[in-house]
């Protein structure tokens, strides 16, 4: 199997507060990563620099062997073959759901309006919300809205996916269908990292669990391992704290 | 002329004995209006992306400070900092004579720099100056209106491979654009009215229709009256169109 995603030394600095304190990891292909821990501990700002929304203070992620911060990359060719689902959807609001969905894949991977459709439209079957195309973003519940932003995530037919907290701004009631088709999507092999508080999820799905404290990697393994015997003192603290 | 009484008192005759002039003026008012709302709007636009201007590493970082956002803050800061009346008058009798000069202009010289100056110079100047006012102000609608727009969206159509002018194009000014369109409106409307103010170098607009009558009857009513009443039509239509373009462009806005 080959290397997906290579940090090493990372570290990120917002001013004088040290957000990440030097991170190594690898992950695999078609590897499914969750990353937990406290909030504030650097878990949504590791997955942003994975590709490169935030620049990394010192250290380096390798994307497929690509550095990310590297000033001589093209971020934006990288970019393409990463797909991000944001805590907070981030549709854009004056584009219909199809519209959403088909700007990239046209704009960027030069796919004629026919074909871009044409994903686009599979990609709602497989999310479940075709019968939405036309609509607006703000007509559409909140775990539509996420689907659909899976979906146009999907479009560009990255090789990793990264999901930022994607159930955290869902009513309970919708957390399952988001869930669900993340879990479709794991279950294809999509290799993805995953910063969740949705420990159930977590235990089914990951083949492997982080847990970050404090800008640190205190502990990772199979979720068997970081959820029932827990090394580590900080993670069974905040696992007696979440589960 | 047989004198026309309205209401016992308005000398209707006046404003139909110039009507041709009243005329001219009005096409004239909403020329310079329209080009100055477009060339401003421009202008307006690049000056708010270069007061917006940065990047990420180090040389081109100081060159966005020093080449462009710099710039565009000193020239913002002065035009709205000094009335609009004086920049007309500064770019009229100071700036045009450097540039347009039989002698030794900078840009045309010799004949044609007379005649241009002669047939044209109130327009050019005028015009000049009211650009570079309105764009002043226009650029502050287009940052505001740029940086009012979530962050958010601008992370997630770069997370989808899309470069920065890309997203301006397609995600962030399209929303700003319908935020902008109130302020921009009004915006408009001020410019129309101030377009007025070219009057005093001798650009022959409604209100140096209004000022020639004036002078040639010693009656005031009757010549301010009129332009008041096309000025206000002409503010209404425009704040209706602005309306119009309001609920057009108001679809899928959740905020």
């Amino acid at each position: 199997m080959g290397e997906a995603i290579r940090v090493n030394a990372l570290t990120k600095r917002f001013g004088p507060l040290q957000v990440l304190r030097g991170i190594d990891c690898v992950i695999d292909d078609s590897e499914v990563v969750c990353v937990i821990g406290p909030s504030g501990s650097g878990k949504s700002t590791l997955l942003r620099c994975m590709n490169g929304l935030e620049e990394a203070s010192s250290g380096q992620v390798r994307v497929h062997g690509v550095p990310v911060h590297d000033p001589a990359t093209d971020l934006d060719a990288l970019r393409t073959e990463i797909g991000m689902v944001f805590q907070r959807f981030n549709l854009f609001p004056h584009k219909t759901v199809l519209q959403n969905i088909t700007l990239a894949p046209g704009k960027v991977r030069g796919l004629t309006a026919a074909d871009a459709r044409d994903r686009a439209e599979a990609l709602l079957i497989k999310v479940g919300v075709l019968d939405k195309r036309d609509a607006y973003p703000n007509q559409l519940s909140g775990g539509q809205q996420q689907r659909v932003a899976i979906a146009r995530a999907l479009a560009m037919q990255p090789r990793v996916m990264l999901f930022d907290e994607p159930t955290s701004s869902l009513d309970p009631e919708m957390v399952g269908e988001v869930l669900a088709v993340m879990q479709t999507l794991a279950d294809e092999g999509m290799t993805m990292v995953v910063v969740t508080h949705e420990m159930g999820f977590a235990r089914r799905v990951a083949d492997r669990v982080l847990f970050l404290d404090d800008g640190q990697l205190v502990e990772g393994g199979t979720p068997a391992d970081v959820f029932e015997r827990p090394v580590e003192a900080r993670t069974q603290r905040f696992l007696s704290k979440v589960l | 002329m047989e004198p026309m009484l309205w209401f016992g008192w308005f000398r209707a005759d006046i404003i139909a004995e110039y009507a041709e002039l009243f005329w001219r003026g009005l096409r004239m008012t909403i020329g310079v209006t329209l080009i100055c709302i477009v060339q401003g709007s421009l202008l307006g636009l690049l000056v708010g992306m270069a007061r917006l201007a940065d990047a990420r590493h180090a040389p081109a970082k100081h060159l966005c400070r020093l080449l462009l956002r710099w710039p565009a803050t000193v020239y913002v800061s002065f035009f709205r900092g000094t009335p609009l009346f004086v920049q007309i008058l500064l770019m009229h009798f100071a700036v045009l004579p450097l540039l347009i000069n039989p002698v030794d202009g900078f840009l045309i010289s010799g004949d044609a720099a007379r005649d241009l100056k002669q047939d044209y110079g109130a327009l050019v100047s005028g015009v000049l100056a009211l650009t570079l006012n309105a764009g002043a102000y226009i650029s502050e609608i287009f940052r505001a209106g740029i940086q009012s727009i979530d962050r958010g969206q601008v992370e997630a159509a770069r997370s989808l491979g899309l470069s920065f002018p890309r997203t301006m194009y397609h995600v962030v000014l399209p929303q700003a654009f319908r935020r902008m369109l109130p302020p921009l409106g009004n915006n408009a409307i001020a410019l129309l009215k101030d377009s007025s103010l070219i009057s005093a170098i001798g650009l022959s607009e409604l209100a140096y229709a209004a000022r020639t009558v004036a002078g040639a009857y010693s009656r005031y009513w009757e010549p301010y009256l009129t332009i008041s009443v096309i000025y206000w039509m002409l503010t209404l239509a425009l704040a209706y169109l602005v309306s119009r373009l309001e609920v057009r462009y108001g679809r899928g806005d959740t905020r």
